[in-house]
């Protein structure tokens, strides 16, 4: 919890306010991506340009491309965003996952230097429990929270996992344990987040 | 499709992360094309990944980046990249590997490794081992263990092992000291295909079966 959070008071009154206000933001961030889509509104995409390219790059550089390169591609990823953005979909994932799957499909095709395919998956049966768009956002709130709240030795594994692009064998060699053990972090960090995940069911 | 066996979760992850080997990463996306459940469970291992970047300490591009890339949203043309659609070909193949194969199982070059046992080499890039591997009827693959990670996906026919019935579309998952003896249980061929990230040496159900025949 920050130590800037006033004292006294209803804290909970403040807390779910501040709460409401970063759902807000990014309840942004999704819808403007969907109407980056139909307006095609170059104010829009500065905005998500001024959020999203800046982590973009450190994420870049997290897995391992020189600082020219991450430039390149965060710029790369953004121009992508521009394109695709008819291709998002709020009700099957927010934002910033969205954007994380092109900036991440990016650096792969980049370090295999081949032509990037993408493989289109079968369009989904409509699904009944459908999420909508209000509940990808709080449901990517909570895991932001819950991810804070793993134990250091799962949050190290996902960290070099997702930030880093280490394979489960490199993540083994670099912290000295077993694959096994990679692989059990993994699996226990993933399982707790999905309960946040479940919880709106 | 009846699909039972399916990854396991560290499994999904590395894929949303982008760290498997291209092999791997093939094969996980032939099984997503079949599995509506894996796809389910990999828009959660997503929401990860974009947790995480939501959440990351930013680094400031360069001062003129917004304005380079707002000259060339002008100059962008629809160039979409490739899309490869899931069409509904005469190929019992999923998309991804129908399209890396360009024809389906019956036209491949098969070369023989051993009684009953038939491969491909799909020569890809990266740590590890890609291949098909097709196992005649009644044909058992020795006791073996595994060295890093081996994923099977079943593309036709079956096997049983000490793991239960895998069939059309499922995966085995393992890892490290399991051991298992497939036999394919039907009187049709067994095709699959399997992908390891072992770096050095074959190992598992390929390494046992490709080590004694050419000599690797
Ligand atoms: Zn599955």
């Amino acid at each position: 919890m920050n130590n800037d959070e006033p004292l006294g008071g209803d804290v909970n009154a403040v807390l779910s306010i501040a709460e409401e206000r970063k759902k807000e933001m990014r309840d942004n961030w999704s819808a403007r991506l969907t109407s980056l889509a139909e307006t095609r509104d170059k104010a829009v995409f500065a905005s998500l340009f001024d959020y999203f390219a800046p982590r973009l790059k450190a994420y870049i550089t997290r897995l391992g491309m020189p600082p020219a390169t991450a430039e390149e591609v965060a710029q790369e990823a953004m121009l992508s965003v521009w394109r695709k953005a008819h291709m998002f979909n709020a009700e099957k994932a927010s934002a910033s996952t969205w954007i994380f799957t092109l900036a991440r499909n990016l650096c792969i095709d980049r370090m295999r230097r081949e032509k990037a395919v993408e493989y289109e998956l079968p369009e989904e049966e409509p699904d009944p429990e459908q999420r909508d768009q209000g509940e990808h956002l709080i449901l990517e709130e909570r895991m932001r929270d819950a991810i804070a709240t793993l134990p250091e030795n799962q949050a190290q594994v996902l960290h070099l996992s997702y930030y880093e692009g280490k394979s489960h064998s490199e993540i083994a060699d670099q912290l000295g344990i077993p694959l096994g053990s990679v692989k059990s972090r993994l699996r226990l960090a993933f399982s707790k987040l999905k309960a946040h995940w479940g919880e709106e069911e | 499709m009846n699909i039972s066996h399916h990854f396991d979760d560290a499994t999904l992850m590395a894929y949303a992360s982008g760290s498997l080997p291209q092999g791997m990463a093939l094969l996980v996306a032939c099984h997503l094309h079949w599995c509506p459940h894996c796809r389910q469970r990999l828009a959660e291992a997503e929401a990860i990944g974009g947790a995480l970047l939501a959440q990351i300490e930013p680094m400031s591009l360069k001062a003129d980046a917004l304005k380079s890339v707002m000259d060339r949203l002008d100059l962008e043309e629809e160039i979409p990249l490739p899309q490869i659609r899931p069409v509904q070909t005469a190929t019992d193949l999923p998309a991804p590997l129908h399209h890396y194969l360009q024809t389906n199982l019956d036209h491949l070059p098969w070369k023989r490794l051993g009684y009953g046992v038939h491969h491909i080499d799909l020569n890809l890039k990266g740590p590890g081992a890609t291949r098909l591997l097709k196992i005649a009827p009644g044909v058992s693959v020795p006791h073996h263990t595994h060295a890093g990670n081996e994923l099977t996906l079943i593309l036709r026919g079956s096997y049983t092992d000490e793991f239960g019935r895998f069939s059309a579309g499922d995966v085995a998952d393992l890892d490290g000291e399991v051991k298992h003896q497939p036999i394919v249980d039907t009187d049709q061929d067994c095709i699959c295909l399997i992908a390891t990230d072992a770096p050095l040496k074959f190992t598992g159900l390929m390494g046992r079966l490709v080590q004694p025949f050419i000599g690797l």
